[in-house]
């Protein structure tokens, strides 16, 4: 497989490089990497697009319920850009009315949640115990309904789609969990009064989305 | 509560932003000038007064175990109005924000204050209460706009003074942080008095 020794080789954007050079890479597989790498570093979906934000500063307080959090949501949001690419398509674009693109996917994507959980009780209560708390909120997290909106004001193909909705997720679990962890470090820190709580969260947010800055230009595109 | 309490509890007592902390990706992802972060608010309070007049008189209505979702699609037809109307009359306000007028659906404070005071106040609270808090919502976005507007492209509302001298950083995504936590101090310490 190309694209994953690509992938997980130390210097990305020599590889892609030498490798589009050679000629054993095509021009779709080059932006299927373009969009996996910008999704998840690039245009990090919390610290660039800022989506997402909510659940960042409030559930991102331990590691393990953001790895949790960042399943959950993994989960739904690939489910829930399968389905609302399916209604644009098929649905709302044959009859006229992509005007109702805002109530249809925000329905959607509420009664997914409450029907995945309801699926994972029954099917797999492990996972439901491990993800169960985070999937109602999941519905208020504008990261889902703005990827799916996102998908539909791209052009994207089903396939392009899904693989940026995971991608996407990905880049979301990744900003939790180091966050989580930058956070579990700050508890025990003699922090000024004032800046308690969520100011000093979001000041450390905002260092760690310089820090991803530095991912801009990752990817060079031939 | 006097009803000019309810219009002016949302700018410090009740301000969704440095208060209640709710909005925040909007609060952070549009307000690169002040004049976005100010049509972002006023759009904000369009939906949220609409919304609590609404849902303030069919709240006998709706049964109890659905009124999450019913509060939801009222919302989200509002926002498509707002959207629809927006796209019409100021196109260039409609490019700036993009993606975050349809996301208005999901503003938890819209939601919250649907659950909170609409669904149990009578309809001329509720539209003052979506005043109040739109007025809140909107002078914060409008104040974030301005300081950022301010420390990252040298302009205040539009107008330049100090072109290409000032730091870039904060209209980029981590001055929107950075900027968000440093108010919230400020008033942090205001508030305490």
């Amino acid at each position: 497989m190309n694209i994953l020794s690509i992938l997980t080789s130390g210097n990305i954007s020599q590889e892609v490089y030498n490798a589009f050079a050679t000629g054993t890479v095509s021009v779709q597989e080059i932006s299927l990497i373009a969009i996996v790498i910008g999704a998840i570093f690039v245009n990090n979906v919390v610290l660039s697009q800022f989506l997402g934000i909510c659940p960042f500063l409030g559930v991102s307080s331990k590691v393990n319920t953001s790895l949790g959090m960042g399943m959950a949501v993994t989960f739904v949001m690939a489910l829930a850009s399968i389905v609302t690419w399916c209604l644009q398509r098929y649905i709302l674009v044959p009859f006229g009315i992509e005007f109702m693109q805002t109530i249809v996917f925000i329905l959607v994507i509420a009664a997914l949640v409450q029907m995945v959980e309801i699926v994972l009780k029954k099917v797999s209560p492990a996972l439901y115990q491990a993800l169960g708390i985070f999937l109602p909120l999941i519905t208020t997290n504008c990261a889902v309904l703005g990827v799916a909106i996102l998908m539909v004001q791209k052009d994207m193909d089903l396939f392009t789609g899904v693989i940026y909705s995971v991608a996407t997720a990905l880049g979301f679990a990744l900003a939790l969990v180091l966050f989580a962890g930058i956070r579990e470090r700050l508890e025990v820190e003699d922090v000024p009064a004032a800046f308690r709580g969520v100011p000093i969260a979001l000041i450390t947010a905002g260092l760690l989305a310089m820090a991803f800055m530095g991912f801009a230009n990752v990817v060079p595109l031939p | 509560m006097g009803k000019l309490q309810l219009i002016t509890k949302g700018i410090l007592k009740e301000n969704p932003t440095f208060a209640l902390i709710l909005g925040m990706c909007p609060t952070i992802g549009v307000t690169s000038t002040a004049i976005n972060g100010m049509g972002m608010g006023v759009a904000t309070m369009a939906v949220l007064i609409l919304s609590n007049m609404a849902i303030s008189l069919i709240k006998n209505l709706i049964p109890s175990k659905v009124r999450i979702p019913a509060f939801i699609v009222v919302i989200a037809s509002f926002v498509t109005i707002i959207g629809m109307l927006i796209k019409a009359y100021l196109p260039a306000l409609d490019a700036s924000l993009g993606v975050f007028i349809p996301l208005i659906v999901v503003n938890c404070i819209i939601l919250g204050r649907a659950e909170a005071f609409a669904s149990k106040n009578g309809i001329v609270d509720s539209a003052l209460d979506g005043v109040g808090i739109g007025l809140g919502f909107t002078l914060s976005l409008t104040i974030i706009g301005a300081v950022r507007e301010v420390l990252g492209s040298g302009a205040i509302f539009g107008v330049t003074f100090a072109a290409d001298v000032m730091p870039l950083l904060f209209i980029l995504a981590p001055g929107g942080f950075l900027v968000l936590g440093y108010l919230m101090v400020v008033f942090n310490k205001i508030a305490k008095r």
